[in-house]
């Protein structure tokens, strides 16, 4: 009984692959004769910007890339505790209130966190993470979570770059960046 | 002595600094390939209904280097939404070229998960002629999606030369102005704009965004 039932949800499976399948092929709107088979390997991967850059060592950017996010905190958490704590040796807490620990195993997970309710910002005074704009400062804001301390105030030289905006404006409406140099 | 080692070691460290930069540029297998993300972004458009995927590829081009760069037709540039908290996919974005166009499917369900991906060409498909050096942009759309790609300016901004001074030892702290390394540089773009509602219910995803290429 068991065995059937299995074989049964096997048939369905292939007959709506075969389904699938087809359908892609009987749609004549589209160009079919594109060749969309094979297998696509990953070579690179990014959310949060200049994760990899800061954070991974030499030695492991390749690898950090070509693993899947869901894989990336238990290889990668302890090297990006160590790296942290090499880039500012007086790291206690930062303006998120997280220690050494939390903030690096948040970090090496690398995703960037979207909110489909609320305004999307990498960090604008008021949401922290719901997205990341075009015209987010994001590296002041990483920079101000490494260096900042508790309240912001630390080692106020390696707390921003001091360039605050994009050299050409952005765009109102698709696609948003701006035309090439 | 003690000094020579460290002043060499120093001078290693800037060099490596220099040649990883946000992404950009950032490891030794994808540099200089179709497959080098540069920047990725995910914000409300212009309607707050929708939600827009971006990201860079190829960065650091100049403005005389621009006309030639391409997408590869083997490089999968794919968009990974993972909607309940556990940072595997859920729904994809994929956008792969062919001829001249960039073809989109999706949002939808990914048939494989992780690192490697098949192209659900059964899915919703958006599609754009590719937009070459000098033109005015162009889109294509279906169903509330909209989707660009080619050549935009780089919208990343950092003093990337200040940052690699000051982890190489050669710096205590940024320069005020500072420099920014990518004024004035363009990157390849893939733009996608989807309606919230073709992203499921939840009010916080994991987004990220992923090169593969054809095995």
């Amino acid at each position: 009984m068991k065995f059937s039932i299995k074989y049964l949800a096997f048939l369905v499976g292939a007959l709506t692959l075969t389904l699938t399948l087809s359908s892609c092929d009987d749609d004549d709107n589209n160009d079919n004769d594109f060749d969309f088979g094979g297998v696509y390997v990953q070579a690179d991967q990014k959310a949060r910007p200049a994760i990899n850059t800061v954070f991974v060592d030499a030695s492991r950017k390749d690898e950090f890339n070509e693993t899947t996010p869901s894989q990336m905190g238990g290889q990668f958490a302890t090297a990006f505790q160590n790296k942290l704590l090499a880039l500012n040796a007086g790291y206690t807490t930062n303006a998120l209130g997280l220690d050494a620990a939390t903030f690096t195993s948040v970090l090496a997970t690398d995703v960037l966190n979207v909110a489909t309710d609320k305004p999307t910002t990498f960090f604008d005074g008021t949401n922290v993470l719901t997205g990341r704009n075009l015209t987010d400062d994001v590296i002041d804001v990483e920079l101000l979570l490494i260096f900042g301390g508790p309240d912001g105030s630390a080692n106020p030289g390696l707390t921003s770059d001091n360039v605050d905006a994009n050299d050409k404006p952005f765009l109102n409406n698709f696609p948003y960046l701006a035309s090439p140099w | 002595m003690k000094l020579k080692i460290f002043s060499t070691l120093a001078t290693v460290l800037f060099f490596a600094a220099v040649f990883m930069s946000a992404d950009h540029i950032d490891a030794p297998k994808v540099t200089n390939s179709s497959q080098d993300i540069a920047d990725f972004f995910v914000f409300q458009g212009a309607n707050q209904n929708n939600l827009v995927f971006a990201t860079t590829v190829q960065g650091l081009l100049s403005p005389g280097t621009t006309a030639a760069a391409t997408f590869d037709e083997n490089t999968l540039i794919e968009f990974n939404i993972d909607t309940d908290g556990d940072n595997v996919e859920d729904l994809v974005i994929q956008a792969i070229p062919r001829d001249g166009k960039m073809i989109v499917f999706g949002p939808v369900a990914p048939s494989m998960k992780g690192t490697e991906s098949s192209i659900l060409s059964a899915a919703t498909r958006t599609e754009t002629e590719i937009t070459l050096y000098g033109e005015t942009a162009k889109t294509g759309s279906n169903n509330g999606i909209s989707v660009f790609a080619g050549p935009r300016d780089d919208p990343f901004f950092f003093d990337l030369g200040a940052y690699s001074a000051i982890i190489g030892g050669n710096a205590s702290s940024f320069a005020n102005p500072g420099t920014d390394t990518f004024a004035g540089t363009n990157v390849l773009a893939v733009v996608v704009e989807v309606p919230k509602s073709l992203l499921g219910n939840a009010t916080a995803l994991n987004t990220w965004v992923e090169t593969k290429l054809k095995r």
